[in-house]
């Protein structure tokens, strides 16, 4: 059986082979069409709105607070304030997991109870019969602050004479950690070069298309909650919220319609959000809450702030002998439940360093919290940072040592034929490809023209910079790891339930969800291939925790590497199934039946016996013609979860060319290529889109996304007029590339796509700037790379 | 973001929109494209208890070449004037400015009265009136008066006109064939406000300059004539060393603000910047014209 899946699964001629094929993505056409359903367009009967009161200060006490205003205003159904709410919740938010020892947390109430600790924090909801009129309400609360002082700084933020937030917690420490492995000191000791660097990197947010949004409904005689959400996590939305407003899990259900893009942002849970759902519950009544893009800079998760001083011993040949990093990574008020605050600088500790061979590391990491906006999983997680300071270093070790960059990394990149391995930084690794990509990134980039080229260029005073990183990025995480030993609400498995319905339409529901990024397609594309249909015969279904069965949704790059996997399963033990029953009805053994374009063929022959509509027909109406010891269930659900690896890692190489205008600081992007490792590729077009999208947004932190705080922990930059965000007109062409080592974790082979361009472009696009600036002495160091930091860096100002 | 509650109403003519003006004076505002003013309703930042829609009043329209001058009425949309003859063949220095002004669907409902109007400091339409010399022409029901730019920018969004005052068109002499001009801004990305920029008008004679208006954008709180840096240049050659100190002289001319786009050093630098690269393009220019 898994033979014949697997055989099915790659040659691209047979009838129904979706897999490693280019689809168009579902979806797309409903979406440019203005036909999309997400959660602003839908419209309930009695329907309320809500608005928030926020707070105005990063750190301040509540010293009055009366909505007796509010209430009688015109078209107001409800205010309820952070206290009323709190009496709501069975017990706030506590954002530790216990794979974190020693880590601390305050508990986080949905809205301020009687001290706001950031700005923007919510301290009242008010519901009335528009938006306008709820904004208009949200005027008329009374409200006065003392204005206490704030934690605006990380460098500062454990000094003493910095105010502590959370006065129970004794400082503003987080957590700190520190891994390692080999003897560093001794190794920096002994080398013959150390480079060492300090890098910064600036806060930013996910920027999504599509803001925060929610739709509660709560049916008070049938004390059911129904939340209609943009969520990339439904089933995890569901526990939380049960848990947290005291309904059992089953009366509530959550619909994640059409979501506008959510790059992990909208994997959180949030204190407007639940303040929604609990207004419903209050009002009876549908209240919607749509973030508009004024509250979503200063509520959605930021991510990305980390200083982080570090160092490298090479030898003289180039070999790379030890890494040593010091993370400082400031985190906002609170620590965001349920992923936490500190995965960010965990993943930098681990990953920094990683495609190479090394044999000493040390790395230290130190999370504080400040009176900013919490910040948490944000697409990529750490890498970006990880990349840069690590790719960083080797073009630093490279120059030092008088090698290439593209040749200090072929000498130290791991082995393809090494695996299974563990990484200094303590990473089990197999099947991952660094010495084919980097040798297809070559070819592709043309590397030696592109030198030669620089050269020329250098002569005539153009800074043209070609950049080179390799990464890696750990993908689909297993039970195993953090979430899943660190307790919390999060399932690390996922699951498919298909079935084949009387038409002869098979019915595929999956725990994973879509975003906008196809999920659904290759769901599709991975059933129909599996069962032998074509690809139209299959409706996939996610985002609906009624529908749906129970699954971690879309987040670390594992929608495809583990629900595809679960589909995989499913449809296989369907199409078993469906052939046994066929067997029965055509006295035939099942082995000598194959399923092709929806239909029963003898194999080998591919003679037609009879349709899968018929076999639906009889399976669900004409029983009776069916042997009495044949019970068709004709549904089949089936989980999938890694077992003993931490993650599914993933490996790629990018490059990069630049232009830096030395008088200007100004950089333009000419070309990136990237050249990575999914294993196997289910729909070529939508991995590449996953790529390069990718790549974008890690471009945007590179050169310039930025939320920008003065010193009192405000948001100065908090509107889309001064946030700037990579657009199209900026972008350059990216080329994409894939090497194929599929994952022997699973039977489809496929790891993570989704996050790979975001890991690695910030890397990229440092180096290339980089190796523009060598030959005046300057290195820039700091992202986003804006005019004023390159100028700096060149001293010219 | 939703505004706050106002009153709508459109005017069909001057007189009717400058009444209602005096009415209400500092409670109104004045609704033309709505590329600026709407952002600042939703926000509410801004919050009149009247706002007047000059949009159907037909005599705020058109560019025109009348008694000496270019008339553009404060309702010509910016791309009407990106796409203008009488723009590209009279003022050459708006033409080559206009593509820079934000994108395609705010030039399709943007006005050229809206943005003297507001007075935005990177804005590259009050740069340019204040290059070319001309004049804005307000109105109320006092009367109606003729500001030169020289005399109109006064501070961050902040101008000579009254609240009761409607902006009715603005007057600009035509480039005389011998007057070069030109025109660079630095943005961070295609349409953005720029950060650092200058729109400049000169003569030349034999290779020497007279009377440059080298006008300073982006990086101060109002359009800012460079009386020093110009001063550096009159009656000069072109030259690397010439080009060098009126980009020196500039420390004098310029006071730029702080602000997440850059601190006033790195301004002054990018002025300095595009000031060599504009001198260093006019000889070119001048040839070419
Ligand atoms: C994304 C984006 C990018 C932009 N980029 C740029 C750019 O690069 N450069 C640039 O210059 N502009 C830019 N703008 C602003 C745009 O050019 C505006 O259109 C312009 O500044 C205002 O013109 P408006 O007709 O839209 O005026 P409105 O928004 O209608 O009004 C603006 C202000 O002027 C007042 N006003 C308008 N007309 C009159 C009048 N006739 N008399 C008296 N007062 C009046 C209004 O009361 C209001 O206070 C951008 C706008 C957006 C949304």
């Amino acid at each position: 059986m898994t033979a014949e899946i697997k055989a099915k699964l790659t040659p691209l001629d047979r009838p129904n082979t979706y897999v490693g094929r280019t689809v168009s993505r579902q979806g797309a056409r409903k979406a440019v069409a203005g036909a999309g359903q997400y959660t602003d367009d839908i419209s309930l009967p009695r329907m309320l709105h809500a608005a928030f009161v926020r707070s105005p200060y990063a750190h301040a006490r509540l010293t009055k607070l009366d909505v007796n205003a509010a209430k009688t205003a015109p078209g107001v159904a409800l205010v309820m304030t952070g206290k009323e709410l709190a009496e709501r919740i069975t017990a706030p938010w506590l954002g530790t997991l216990t794979c974190f020892p020693g880590m601390k947390a305050a508990p986080q109430y949905p809205m301020v109870i009687e001290r706001a600790c950031w700005q923007g924090e919510p301290v009242a909801i008010v519901v009335a019969q528009s938006r306008a009129l709820a904004e208009d309400a949200a005027e008329l609360v009374e409200i006065e602050w003392q204005e206490l002082p704030a934690a605006a700084d990380k460098e500062t933020a454990l000094d003493r004479t910095t105010p502590v937030i959370h006065p129970d917690l004794g400082d503003n420490l987080a957590f700190e950690k520190t891994i390692g492995s080999g003897d560093v000191d001794a190794a920096f000791k002994a080398a013959d070069i150390v480079v060492e660097e300090t890098f910064r990197f600036g806060r930013h947010t996910a920027v999504s298309l599509e803001s925060r949004a929610i739709l509660a409904d709560y049916n008070k005689p049938a004390e059911r909650l129904i939340l209609y959400t943009s969520s990339q996590a439904p089933h995890m939305i569901q526990t939380i919220y049960a848990r947290m407003l005291g309904i059992p899990d089953h009366n509530v259900r959550i619909v994640a319609p059409d979501v506008g893009g959510s790059f992990g942002m909208k994997i959180h849970s949030y204190g407007d959000e639940v303040a929604t759902a609990a207004a419903s519950m209050a009002l009876g009544r549908p209240v919607k809450f749509i973030a508009d893009r004024l509250e979503s800079f200063v509520s959605d998760i930021h991510a990305r702030e980390n200083l982080i001083k570090a160092r490298l011993a090479v030898s003289r040949a180039g070999d790379i002998e030890a890494i040593e990093i010091d993370v400082l990574s400031g985190a906002g008020a609170y620590s965001q439940y349920p992923r936490t605050s500190v995965f960010e600088a965990n993943q930098v500790l681990t990953i920094t360093g990683g495609p190479y061979r090394h044999k000493h590391y040390r790395a230290k990491a130190t999370v504080v919290y400040m009176n900013k906006v919490p910040t948490s999983q944000y697409r990529a997680v750490g890498h970006p940072i990880g990349n840069s300071v690590g790719e960083s270093l080797v073009d630093m070790a490279a120059a030092a040592c008088g090698l290439d960059p593209l040749e200090i990394r072929r000498r130290n990149v791991m082995p393809d034929d090494g695996y299974p391995a563990v990484t200094a930084g303590g990473i089990k690794v197999k099947e991952l490809s660094h010495q084919k990509c980097l040798a297809a990134l070559e070819r592709r980039m043309n590397y030696a023209a592109l030198r030669a080229e620089q050269a020329i260029l250098r002569k005539q005073g153009i800074y043209r910079g070609i950049g080179i990183a390799a990464f890696i990025k750990g993908t689909a995480p297993g039970p195993n790891g953090y979430y899943g030993i660190g307790g919390a609400p999060i399932s690390l498995q996922d699951a498919c339930t298909i079935r084949l319905d009387p038409g002869g339409g098979i019915i595929c529901a999956v725990g994973v969800t879509e975003q906008g990024q196809g999920v659904n397609t290759v769901m599709g594309q991975i059933a129909a291939t599996t069962l032998g249909v074509p690809l139209d015969q299959v409706r996939v279904i996610s985002g609906d925790t009624d529908a749906t069965p129970f699954g971690g949704g879309t987040y670390a790059s594992r929608a495809t590497a583990i629900g595809g996997e679960a589909v995989l399963k499913a449809a296989g033990e369907l199409r078993a199934e469906i052939l046994s029953i066929a067997g029965a009805l055509l006295q035939a053994p099942a082995g000598s039946l194959d399923i092709v374009d929806g239909h029963i063929v003898d194999a080998g022959t591919d003679r037609r016996r009879i349709s899968l509509k018929e076999i639906g027909r009889i399976g669900h109406f004409q029983l009776h013609e069916l042997p009495n010891s044949v019970q068709p269930r004709l549904s089949v659900t089936h989980r999938f979860r890694l077992l003993d690896d931490l993650y599914i890692l993933t490996n790629g190489v990018s490059g990069a060319t630049v232009d830096v205008d030395t008088d200007t600081g100004f950089i333009t992007l000419r070309k990136a290529w990237v050249v990575e490792d999914c294993g196997r590729i289910v729909n070529p077009l939508l991995a590449d889109e996953q790529v390069r999208g990718g790549f974008v947004q890690g471009l945007g932190g590179a050169l310039y996304e930025h939320c920008i705080y003065d010193d009192a922990a405000q948001l100065v930059n908090g509107t889309l007029a001064d946030y700037l965000t990579p657009m199209a007109g900026e972008m350059p062409d990216i080329d994409v590339a894939h090497i194929h080592t599929p994952t022997s974790v699973s039977e489809l082979g496929a790891k993570g796509v989704g996050e790979s361009g975001t890991a690695s472009a910030p890397a990229v696009v440092m180096n290339a700037v980089n190796d523009a600036l060598r030959p005046l002495g300057a290195r820039v160091t700091e992202q986003p790379m804006t005019p004023e930091v390159v100028l700096r860096a060149l001293g010219k100002i | 973001m939703k505004p706050a509650r106002f009153h709508y109403v459109r005017p069909a003519s001057i007189a009717e929109a400058v009444l209602l003006l005096a009415e209400h004076g500092e409670d109104a505002s004045i609704l033309a494209g709505g590329q600026s003013l709407m952002p600042v309703l939703n926000m509410r930042l801004s919050r009149p208890r009247v706002v007047v829609d000059i949009n159907r009043i037909a005599k705020l329209k058109g560019i025109a070449l009348a008694d000496g001058a270019v008339r553009i009425g404060a309702l010509a949309r910016h791309v009407e004037v990106m796409r203008s003859p009488l723009i590209a063949r009279h003022l050459p220095l708006i033409a080559e400015a206009m593509p820079n002004v934000a994108h395609v669907a705010v030039r399709n409902r943007g006005t050229f009265g809206g943005s003297v109007a507001l007075a935005d400091p990177s804005a590259e339409m009050p740069a340019c009136l204040l290059a070319l010399g001309g004049a804005v022409v307000l109105e109320s029901t006092r009367g109606r008066r003729q500001v030169a730019a020289e005399d109109y920018f006064h501070g961050l969004y902040d101008t000579a006109r009254r609240p009761d005052e409607l902006l009715i068109e603005a007057l600009i002499p035509p480039q005389r064939p011998d007057t070069l001009s030109a025109f660079m801004e630095l943005s961070r990305r295609h349409g953005d406000f720029a950060i650092a920029g200058l729109a400049c008008t000169l003569r030349h004679d034999a290779g020497v300059i007279h009377a440059p208006r080298l006008v300073y954008f982006g990086s101060e709180p109002r359009p800012v004539l460079a009386r020093t840096a110009m001063a550096a240049l009159d009656g000069k050659a072109w030259s690397p060393a010439t080009h060098d100190a009126v980009a020196a002289a500039l420390a004098d001319d310029l006071d730029p603000i702080d602000n997440t786009f850059g601190s006033p050093a790195a301004k002054l630098h990018l002025q300095r910047v595009v000031t060599r690269r504009v001198l260093d393009g006019l000889p070119d220019k001048a040839r070419a014209a």
